[in-house]
């Protein structure tokens, strides 16, 4: 008797937690917020070019680059999400921070001190933000390869800053894929807009 | 940097405040049957609900019977989502055709789920379809919080009642808590959670071709409409396997106040019902003191210690002083967006409470700002805590702090006009050493059994710090890892589901037994000689009973793995 409710009651409760309630939100949440409820897909060309939460690899100079990624194999795996996990005290921790430290100062000529974010992995694999000292640091190079003058760069870089929430929570970082597409977009010549 | 911590972390608590308190009292009127404003809509859903379950919410339970319920609906639900996991292979809503979850790992997930622990051995994205994930988990996410929340009334009824030999009714709780608490916030928080970003679908992944020329799959998912009560319930179970860091399940600051605010509020709120029921709101402000200042002790250390970076780092050549142009500080495992002060902040409310999302790796913590997660549940997560297990869990605390004050008077103690007496006493000392038992044992068997040992990742002290963790975590039902150790193991697997059952149900069972103790005891009137529980001497002394608990059980190992460590790092040895 007593086995019979507690089996009863849950499927009554699968049902409505587990069913009903999932189902109603992502029908309110497509009616109301479309894009955000389809993963905030980008698009260029009529194709997905991926998404404006999820960082991806950049490797040409022409691109500014993300974070380090321990997701999947190669980086930037989405559907393979995770940090590195390396621990404080672990050598494997060490000789992987030097190595990209060199990295950034070989492709960077000129860097004087590299932003800890742009060698230490993110938590997720998928970081879509470096800090701005990391994208400053970028912005020759990117410049350079693209025969922009740095000016032209560094506002396309501040215009696709995100801010701290009420300027307080979180802190403001710069979005790689937004900032390169910005980038692509933008022929010989051209001002970014707004300026 | 300093003034932003200070700045962020005092309106973090103020929010915190601010909600709990209406909170609070709503929870009082839900479970004392009185009139709310979601009658009209909820009362025929509530009706509908005893009509197709059977049961019949106005029989008063004695605590036997309130137990036995809660064990055979906890049975009932482990057995449903075990079931799920293997067959999801043949069960719809599986666009990327997962097969069978592995059978050591399902039993795992299911006693995982069932204790609120949501310790995950698996990724989410790579291993469950998303029936499994709405069905299975997210059902379990909503009921366990409910049944955390239904022991705490029970418990809180136990100080109330007179003479009783009932403590109230397992279903009537358990469906008021879901209906009324959890359902209504998680509707509008997770549409709130979709606007900012976090994706709701049932599409399959995504492939998209970057601009470079590669492929991405993205994985998708129904996952605000988990996340929420991922966080409202202290679940902790991400729907991906990087929890809160992944930018799909936190996309934005805001997000991640949100979640903050959802892992406390409910916590936090019990301690102001408990207040209203028991007639005397002070006895709750002084709880939810307590509780208060021992979460801005972890968190000013654990964001210290993060700021103050890894002199490894630095070694190797990376700058980590923080400036307007970058957080600094160890940024490894953490996100931009969040950069420190979030990072911390968010490590040590989940682990205050029994959830256990995370929104950064905390395998990758500095020694200290690691210890910080792992004090938090060795105290027993009992700041602000697990929805409901953190105010039983309090309440068994400070049962044992009026017993020690009794001793240094010399007189019988008393708390909320109940005598404290033999029965009692060894109920709450069982409630306080099994936890320890079943972390310490296990743990030890880990560090010497060739299949404990293989599951390390880190050399040196961290990887004993791992298994440490490990074991803490599941006893907490917490669900937060050092996730370098592989745990997807039959080893870790049966072990840890084991301690996650004993750590939920072992400690649930002579919680109820102190409640209907209580509630049959008379009410002694208070007198001069009674200690009042209700103000600052109280208050100093519950966290001194509280810290010398914790310190006694657990210091000799935490200097084996953290403190250790922590010495080594600042003399740059590495492992």
């Amino acid at each position: 008797m007593r086995i019979w409710a507690a089996v009863r009651m849950t499927i009554v409760l699968t049902v409505l937690t587990g069913i009903v309630y999932p189902l109603a939100i992502a029908a309110a949440a497509r009616a109301l917020f479309p894009w955000q409820a389809e993963g905030s897909l980008v698009t260029s060309g009529g194709t997905v070019v991926g998404s404006a939460l999820i960082g991806q690899n950049f490797s040409a100079p022409r691109y500014f680059r993300g974070r380090p990624s321990a997701a999947g194999n190669n980086g930037y795996d989405a559907a393979n999400s995770g940090g590195s996990n390396l621990g404080p005290t672990n050598k494997s921790l060490l000789t992987a921070v030097a190595a990209r430290v060199h990295e950034v100062r070989e492709s960077n000529p000129g860097t004087t001190t590299v932003p800890v974010d742009l060698v230490t992995a993110s938590g997720s694999g998928l970081d879509p933000e470096i800090s701005l000292a990391a994208a400053d640091l970028q912005i020759p190079r990117v410049a350079k390869a693209r025969g922009l003058d740095e000016d032209t760069v560094r506002k396309l870089v501040r215009a696709n800053t995100e801010r701290r929430f009420l300027g307080l929570f979180g802190e403001p970082g710069v979005n790689v894929l937004m900032l390169n597409l910005a980038l692509d977009r933008l022929r010989p010549g051209d001002r970014p807009a707004g300026s | 940097m300093l003034a932003n911590a200070i700045i962020q972390i005092g309106l973090f608590i103020a929010l915190v405040t601010a909600i709990s308190v209406p909170l609070g009292h709503y929870m009082a009127r839900v479970f004392a049957n009185e009139k709310t404003f979601l009658d009209p809509l909820l009362k025929p859903v509530e009706r509908l609900i005893y009509r197709l379950g059977g049961v019949h919410p106005e029989n008063e339970q004695t605590w036997v019977e309130y137990a036995v319920a809660m064990l055979l609906f906890s049975a009932a639900g482990m057995l449903l989502l075990y079931g799920l996991e293997r067959l999801q292979g043949w069960l719809p809503l599986n666009p990327q055709a997962l097969g069978a979850v592995a059978p050591d790992l399902a039993f795992n997930t299911a006693a995982s789920f069932t204790t609120n622990t949501n310790w995950q051995a698996y990724g989410g994205e790579s291993t469950m379809s998303y029936l499994t994930q709405m069905a299975g988990l997210a059902f379990h996410n909503f009921v366990s919080a409910a049944a955390g929340i239904a022991i705490a009334i029970a418990m809180i009824r136990g100080f109330v009642r007179r003479n009783a030999k009932t403590i109230g009714n397992f279903w009537f709780d358990l469906t008021r808590a879901t209906l009324w608490i959890l359902l209504p916030i998680c509707v509008v928080m997770a549409l709130a959670l979709v606007w900012q970003g976090v994706p709701d679908n049932f599409a399959p992944y995504v492939r998209a071709k970057t601009i470079e020329g590669a492929v991405q799959t993205i994985a998708e998912g129904p996952v605000a409409s988990q996340e929420i009560i991922k966080e409202l319930g202290t679940n902790g179970g991400g729907f991906f396997n990087a929890n809160s860091a992944h930018p799909y399940e936190n996309p934005t600051p805001l997000t991640n106040l949100i979640e903050m605010l959802a892992i406390f509020a409910i916590g936090a709120g019990l301690t102001h019902t408990f207040g209203k029921m028991v007639g005397d709101p002070r006895q709750g402000w002084a709880l939810y003191g307590v509780m208060t200042i021992l979460f801005l002790m972890g968190v000013a250390v654990c964001t210290w210690s993060e700021q103050r970076g890894n002199p490894m780092l630095a070694r190797a050549g990376a700058n980590e002083v923080a400036s307007a142009m970058q957080s600094g500080g160890n940024m490894e495992g953490k996100e931009v967006r969040f950069g420190i002060v979030d990072s911390a902040l968010f490590a040590t409310v989940t682990t205050d409470t029994s959830c256990g999302a995370v929104n950064s790796m905390h395998d990758s913590y500095t020694p200290l700002g690691g210890l910080i997660p792992l004090l938090n549940m060795q105290i027993g997560e009992i700041i602000f805590g697990g929805v409901g297990s953190g105010l039983y869990g309090m309440l068994v605390m400070a049962v044992l702090a009026v017993f020690i004050a009794g001793l240094m008077v010399g007189r019988t103690p008393e708390y909320l006009g109940k005598k404290i007496e033999g029965r009692e006493m060894k109920l709450a000392m069982l409630f306080i050493l099994i936890f320890p038992l079943v972390i310490l044992i296990p743990a030890s068997l880990a560090v010497v059994l060739p299949a404990g040992l293989a599951g390390i990742s880190n050399p040196g002290p961290h990887g004993f710090s791992q298994i440490l963790y490990a074991y803490t975590s599941a006893s907490a039902n917490n669900g937060s890892a050092f996730a370098g150790l592989n745990a997807n193991t039959p080893f870790y697997n049966v072990t840890l589901a084991l301690v996650m059952l004993c750590g939920r149900f072992l400690m649930k069972i002579p919680a109820l037994a102190l409640a209907g103790s209580l509630a049959a005891k008379k009410s002694v009137p208070e007198s001069a000689g009674t200690f009042p529980t209700n103000g600052a001497i109280f208050v100093i002394l519950l966290i001194g009973v509280i810290l010398i608990v914790a310190a006694l059980t657990f210091f000799p190992a935490d200097a084996l793995g953290p403190i250790v460590e922590q010495l080594a790092m600042r003399h740059g040895h590495l492992y």
